[in-house]
Order: C-alpha cells, then sequence, then structure tokens
C-alpha cells in the first residue's frame, strides 16, 4: 500500500509554473529516488508535499488522508518529515536539543525515541552536549536524520542529501539513509548522485519539466540507456557527479 | 587603596549597572531581530512606556517600583502584544524593510502619546537623594544599585532557564537560529513570535525602571538607549541573546570605564563622549568580526 502518493500535481510559486502534472508513490518500506536535470522540479515536488507549494490542481494522499494543500505544520503532524538540502540542522543547539525540537509536536513521552536514534548514530550520544554546528559533515547529516527521525515519521523526504559533500562522505550518507530505512522509515529522496543513489533505491522517477519522464525500478533505470545518456552521464561506467 | 576604591565606586559599580540595564534591553532587539527578523526600533519606546506605567502605578499605590514591576510588566505585554498584532502581524510575510519602517512609525506615535499624556517633564521616580551605603570601610554602593544589579542578576537568571530548560525556550533559540526549518519542524511560528514580544516587552520595561530608578523618568530616556542596545545586540551577536547580555555588559562597562583617569589625572575620555563609546564599539566591530563575540546572523 502506498505511504505517499502524489497525483497529477500541478503548482508552483505565484504565476510560475512548476509541476505540470507529477505523479508518484512510495509504498511500506521502499526507497524512493527522483532525479532528473536541473529545473526539472524535483525538490518542488517535496516542497508541494509540505505545504510550500501552492498546488491548483492534483492531490498528494498520505495513508489514504489528503493532506494537498495542508499548513506545513499540519503536515509534520501527520507524520512526515523533510530533511531540506541545506540548513536542516540548528547549529547553536546542542545535539540533544535538535533531536528535542525534532520531537516539538510530540506530547508524550519521546525519551525511548531518543534512546533509539542514538541506538542508531552512535556518534551522536558522544557529542549530545555540543553545539550541533561544531559537528563534521556526515555528523551533521545525522543529527539532521536523527531529527526528523524523532516524530517516528511515516515517510521521510530527503532533499539531496548528499550536495557538496566529497565522494568519501557520500558513501557515509547512503549507508546512514540505508540504516533509516532498514529500521522501517520508507524514504523518499531527491539525488543530484543519481547511479549511487538508485543503486539503494527501489525504484527511482525521472523529472523532466515538472513531468514524469521515466519510472522503474532503480536497477532497471540504470540499465536503461535512454536514462543513462541523460542523466547518468553517458556510458554506465562512469560515476554522475 | 583609596584610588582602587574610587575606581569600584564610582566607575566600575555604575559601569556595571548600565551595562545590565543595557543587557535586558538588548536581549528583547537580539531575540526580535533573530526570530521576527528585523530591527526594531520602537523597542526604546516599549521601556519607556513601561517606566510610565510603573511611575503612574506608584502615584496610586504605595509601592516600591520593584513590587509594581510586575504589574507594568504585564500592562506594557499586552500594549506591545496589541501593537504586533495591528501594525506588524499584517506585514509577517513582506519584506523586512517594511516592518522596520513600521517599527519606527510606532516609535514616533508610542513616543508622542506618551508626552501627550504624562507631558515631557522630568518626573522622579523615588524622591530624594539615598545615602550611599559604606561596606568594609571604604566600598561605597548605594542601596539602588544593589537592588538593580540583583534585580537583573535575577532576571538574567530567568531568561536563562527559560532558553535552556523550557521547550518554548529551546524552540525561540531554533527560531533565531533557521526560521525556515523551524517552519519544517512543525514548530508553530506564531506562538514563538507572542512569547517573543512578551520576554522583549517584559525585559525592556524593567531595564526602564531600574534606569528611572537610578536616575529619573523623561519620555526620551528609551529611545535614548537604542543605541547602546544595539551596539550591544551587534556586539554579541544577532539573534545571539547570551551575546547580547554580554554585549550589554562590556558596553556599560567601557562607557563608564573610558572616563576614568587612566593616564595622569584627566578622564582618559570627556565624559561627554560617552554615548560615543557604543558607536564606536559597534561600527569597530562591524568592521572587524560582523557576526558578533557569539556568532549571530550577518545581514
Amino acid at each position: 500500500m502506498a505511504v505517499l502518493s502524489l497525483d497529477q500535481v500541478v503548482g508552483g510559486y505565484g504565476d510560475t509554473q512548476i509541476l505540470h502534472g507529477v505523479s508518484m508513490h512510495v509504498d511500506e518500506g521502499e526507497i524512493v529516488v527522483i532525479i532528473g536535470p536541473n529545473g526539472a522540479g524535483k525538490s518542488t515536488v517535496m516542497k508541494a508535499v509540505f505545504g510550500l507549494l501552492n498546488l491548483s490542481s492534483g492531490r498528494v494522499l498520505l495513508d489514504d488522508n489528503e493532506i494537498t494543500n495542508m499548513p506545513t505544520e499540519m503536515v509534520v503532524r501527520q507524520g512526515v518529515c523533510y530533511v531540506p538540502q541545506t540548513a536542516n540542522i540548528f547549529p547553536s543547539l546542542t545535539v540533544e536539543e535538535n533531536l528535542e525540537m525534532g520531537a516539538y509536536v510530540r506530547n508524550d513521552d519521546f525519551r525511548p525515541r531518543m534512546a533509539e536514534i542514538y541506538d542508531l548514530f552512535p556518534p551522536l550520544l558522544e557529542k549530545r552536549k555540543h553545539p550541533a554546528g561544531t559537528l563534521s559533515g556526515g555528523q551533521r547529516q545525522m543529527v539532521a536524520m536523527g531529527k526528523a527521525m524523532m516524530l517516528e515519521p511515516k515517510i521521510l523526504l530527503l532533499d539531496e542529501p548528499t550536495a557538496g559533500l566529497s565522494p568519501k562522505f557520500r558513501g557515509e550518507i547512503f549507508s546512514i539513509i540505508r540504516t533509516v530505512n532498514n529500521a522501517g522509515t520508507p524514504i523518499l529522496m531527491v539525488e543530484q548522485n543519481a547511479k549511487q543513489a538508485l543503486k539503494i533505491a527501489g525504484r527511482g522517477y525521472v523529472l523532466v519539466d515538472g513531468k514524469n519522464k521515466f519510472e522503474g525500478a532503480g536497477q532497471a533505470l540504470l540499465d536503461d540507456p535512454e536514462v543513462g545518456e541523460m542523466f547518468l552521464g553517458g556510458g554506465s561506467h562512469k560515476v554522475a557527479s | 587603596m583609596i584610588a582602587l576604591m574610587e575606581f569600584i565606586n564610582f566607575y566600575l559599580i555604575p559601569g556595571v549597572v548600565l551595562g545590565s540595564i543595557y543587557a535586558l534591553g538588548a536581549v528583547g532587539i537580539t531575540l526580535t531581530f533573530g526570530i521576527l527578523r528585523f530591527a526594531n526600533f520602537a523597542h526604546g519606546e516599549t521601556m519607556t512606556l513601561g517606566v510610565y506605567f510603573t511611575w503612574t502605578l506608584m502615584q496610586i499605590t504605595p509601592f516600591h517600583p520593584l513590587v509594581i514591576l510586575p504589574a507594568s510588566m504585564l500592562l506594557t505585554v499586552i500594549v506591545v502584544l496589541g501593537i504586533d498584532r495591528v501594525f506588524y502581524k499584517p506585514f509577517r510575510a513582506s519584506p523586512t524593510i517594511m516592518v522596520v519602517m513600521a517599527s519606527f512609525g510606532i516609535m514616533l506615535m508610542v513616543r508622542s502619546i506618551i508626552q501627550f499624556i504624562w507631558g515631557v517633564q522630568l518626573k522622579g521616580l523615588v524622591p530624594g537623594i539615598q545615602r550611599p551605603m559604606l561596606l568594609f570601610d571604604s566600598l561605597r554602593i548605594s542601596p539602588k544599585h544593589m537592588v538593580i544589579i540583583a534585580s537583573a542578576v535575577v532576571l538574567v537568571l530567568a531568561i536563562h532557564l527559560l532558553l535552556s530548560r523550557t521547550k518554548i525556550g529551546k524552540a525561540m533559540r531554533a527560531m533565531s537560529d533557521s526560521p525556515e526549518l523551524a517552519r519544517l519542524t512543525g514548530i508553530g511560528t506564531e506562538k514563538i513570535v507572542m512569547t517573543t514580544w512578551v520576554v522583549g516587552a517584559s525585559l525592556a520595561c524593567a531595564a526602564g525602571v531600574f534606569l528611572a530608578y537610578d536616575t529619573h523618568v523623561e519620555t526620551m530616556m528609551g529611545f535614548k538607549l537604542l543605541l547602546p542596545m544595539f551596539a550591544a545586540a551587534i556586539l554579541g551577536g544577532v539573534g545571539k541573546p547570551y551575546g547580547a547580555i554580554a554585549g550589554g555588559l562590556i558596553i556599560g562597562l567601557v562607557e563608564e570605564l573610558s572616563s576614568y583617569p587612566w593616564i595622569g589625572t584627566e578622564p582618559l575620555l570627556n565624559p561627554g563622549y560617552k554615548a560615543g563609546v557604543a558607536f564606536a564599539i559597534m561600527v569597530l566591530m562591524l568592521l572587524w568580526r560582523p557576526s558578533g563575540l557569539f556568532r549571530g546572523r550577518v545581514f
């Protein structure tokens, strides 16, 4: 069953239309990747889910409940968490305070959840009293994801989690993403490093000009000559950067 | 020994007193800057208003200003929340400059209303001159100053507990760090904005009353504090409440200590130039390290 689905979503900012009918869905336990050229509206899809965009038509469903154009705060309360590409932690707050903020909309005892997240990301336990801004790039990403997971979200949206990181870090981030997913959270992510991302993804969507162009299993997209030509930097042996 | 006592009595303690007043005022400025993202020119008038509320309540009740302070804080908060509702809220999504201009207008408006209601003549909050207390034979500290410093310490402690121990306080710091992320995290923006006004207005009222308690009541008193308070906020790092406290203390101290006869017997700086010290510190800080001591936001 689809946890999150978008059905023919059309929308943009003000008069500028960016999405011209995007449909996609994420099932229980899946990692789904959105790839495509710059300006295709990849990140905009995430914003559409998150009530940051005006949708003129189409529907967004979470577990079959309509969340189309719902205010951001309510979307969070419904169990959707979004990790933006940049500025995804509160740098002057400690690691622990960041996690607490992740649980802001919870009114119950979130201590057990916090312990689980420390189990998932042991380096954070060690640094929990440090301002998050003083951590390394990889650890910050752990904070960002740990913070999002405090809500035990139904789905996690990641916007280019490896943008601007060195290849070594990229590997680390992808393994963090896999860890999070193995812990039971479905993930929808936008990723520039399409090849690496498709390798860990169950399925992928290729977005062009605000519309679905291709979709399929991660490996199938990797093997597709046309997709390879357009978005994976030609020959399938080269890693897109 | 006598020179040291003179230094402590006439420069250091007044410096700490002035610094505490700046610090309390600057916290409100820096929080408004960080959370509502605009430079609130009307913050000085918030102080003045708090002082006049206190003065009025003192005319009709027999209590000490400190006893009245909570009530005048409450009145100030109510007025400020009303101002936010009517004048700032419609501009929440507008460019910063519009809100800054709105605050400029409110500054003039509130001041004029104060002058209209209470008149422009000087008033005293507490009558007469108090004799300083002598401690350890030569340490002279006026009871007023002790009251101000002790109350400021209590208030700073209260801010610290609010910001570091409570959910709403942490959310305020989070929003000051990154308003966009705070929104994505599900932190209700309006609630934090309200809390910011409550905290800022209460502290402004307290700072104003402390100043009036130490000196006198007049309609321009808050405005005169605006520049040093902004200097304190910038020195500490915009959006950083702890920075504003440190910045306030530093500027208060430097202003007072600048007229100490460090070299020879003449004051190092003519006391008439005291007000320029805050300005100089602000300019130097902006040139040397615009993010401030506590790495605040740079605009």
